[in-house]
């Protein structure tokens, strides 16, 4: 539909009140708002993260466009309520306890919400057991914990434990990222996976909770 | 005889610290050799109106010997076996650990518009304090490099560099000392049991002051290789070669 196409468009525009004008009409016109979200809204940001990872665009783009998109989502937000839209999956992120650094995490989280899922950011020096507390209550099945400091990394590992010890593993995965970490560390402290990046995030969550796109 | 001022505080001015737009899209991932958009640059501009808005640059810098120095740099014992920071304090002239900040009020803000879903805003913003702060530390270094002139320390083939906790084989739990003996908390600057400075905008470590000569090493430090940007080779550079000083 040409409008849904519009509002993608205005995505990769970066383009707020257009996106905010086609997300309304769509909503005017009656149409489902799964199908807003589905093909306006989470198809944009699609297209904008192909082009981020090619490097055609960058961060300041995919910036741009996710304004853009909470511009719309906020306008189709009581919709979904209303309609009891389903996201994709619940997704549990924070810095760990000690770590005040939060600019990697939110890009995550925006691209993670770009991708139609829901975020529950628990924000900055978040504690073990507040993660796997909120990841159960909340019936999210992957947590994914941030560090900018080498000091603050083996925080990431009381997660995993308290994970484990509660025997919520394989159903709770963790995934980690931070400019100090690697593969390496995160199969060391036994992590399902080291996402470098919101892209990253992206496919490993998608993969992990069997989402296609 | 070293004269009486072991110990500055300076506030610095904004403007000497507001990065040029190039500077902070490449930080945000533009490459140089892009011409960005016109709403990219817009966004950098607003961005570092709002940084110098809100920035209120301060250092400090305190003298120290090297026999203090050993004491501060061995820290909680964590440190690479070998390092440039200790291989070229011991042949300084002179040092002094310093910190700068640019302050509380930026980090509040990029949290805000975080939270008002303006991320690009935010993350521009973010990238300007970044670099402000760098600024910050080359100019405080700048100053205690003028004061060594005026004392007639510093000879013409002279300079300086300056190393972090955390960089180059200094483990960031050499903070813990630094903090001890610079007490940079009378700027505003406090130190977590993570090591995490706050506010998250600032920069601590030692200046190195001494002859060109003492500051050239290879880069083949263990640590060397997991760096990701080999930004000494710059500053090593401008030592050695005499490279115009951008924001002296």
């Amino acid at each position: 539909m040409k409008l849904l196409e519009e509002l993608a468009q205005s995505l990769e525009r970066g383009d707020s009140q257009a996106a905010a004008d086609s997300t309304r009409g769509a909503i005017e016109l009656g149409l489902p708002a799964q199908r807003i979200l589905d093909d306006g809204l989470i198809a944009g940001m699609a297209v904008v993260g192909r082009r981020f990872k090619a490097h055609e665009i960058f961060l300041p783009d995919v910036l741009l466009a996710a304004k853009a998109m909470y511009a719309g989502l906020a306008l189709l937000k009581p919709l979904m309520i209303e309609q009891a839209v389903a996201t994709q999956g619940k997704v549990v992120i924070g810095t760990v306890q000690g770590d005040l650094h939060d600019i990697g995490k939110n890009l995550v989280g925006i691209m993670l919400e770009g991708a139609g899922f829901e975020v529950l950011d628990l924000g900055t020096d978040v504690a073990p057991e507040t993660f796997v507390d909120t990841a159960v209550r909340e019936g999210a099945r992957i947590i994914g914990l941030s560090a900018l400091l080498t000091t603050t990394m083996p925080v990431m590992r009381k997660v995993v434990e308290a994970v484990e010890k509660r025997g919520l593993r394989p159903e709770i995965r963790v995934i980690v990222g931070g400019a100090p970490l690697s593969a390496a560390y995160a199969a060391e402290i036994g992590a399902s996976a080291y996402c470098f990046d919101g892209i990253s995030a992206v496919e490993t969550v998608r993969e992990m909770l069997g989402v296609e796109r | 005889m070293m004269p009486a001022a072991p110990r500055q505080i300076l506030p610095i001015e904004g403007g000497a610290v507001v990065s040029a737009v190039a500077t902070v899209l490449e930080a945000q991932g533009v490459p140089a050799d892009v011409t960005p958009n016109r709403r990219t640059v817009e966004l950098a501009e607003d961005a570092a109106r709002m940084f110098q808005r809100l920035a209120r640059p301060i250092g400090v810098w305190a003298s120290i010997s090297l026999a203090d120095f050993a004491g501060v740099f061995g820290g909680e014992g964590h440190n690479a076996p070998e390092t440039p920071v200790d291989q070229t304090a011991g042949r300084a002239d002179d040092l002094a650990l310093f910190a700068v900040t640019v302050g509380d009020a930026l980090p509040s803000r990029i949290a805000e518009l975080f939270a008002r879903q303006e991320p690009a805003l935010a993350s521009m913003l973010d990238a300007h304090a970044s670099e402000g702060a760098e600024l910050a530390a080359h100019h405080l270094q700048n100053r205690y490099v003028d004061w060594l002139s005026g004392t007639g320390r510093l000879g013409a083939e002279s300079g300086a560099l300056r190393y972090s906790p955390g960089y180059c084989g200094w483990d960031v739990s050499g903070q813990r000392r630094l903090f001890d003996y610079l007490v940079p908390e009378e700027i505003g600057i406090t130190l977590r049991d993570s090591f995490l400075m706050q506010p998250l905008k600032s920069i601590s470590g030692v200046i190195i002051a001494g002859h060109q000569e003492i500051f050239d090493f290879e880069n083949t430090f263990g640590f060397c290789e997991e760096c990701s940007t080999w930004a000494c080779r710059e500053r090593i550079g401008a030592v050695l070669g005499g490279m115009p000083d951008e924001t002296a």
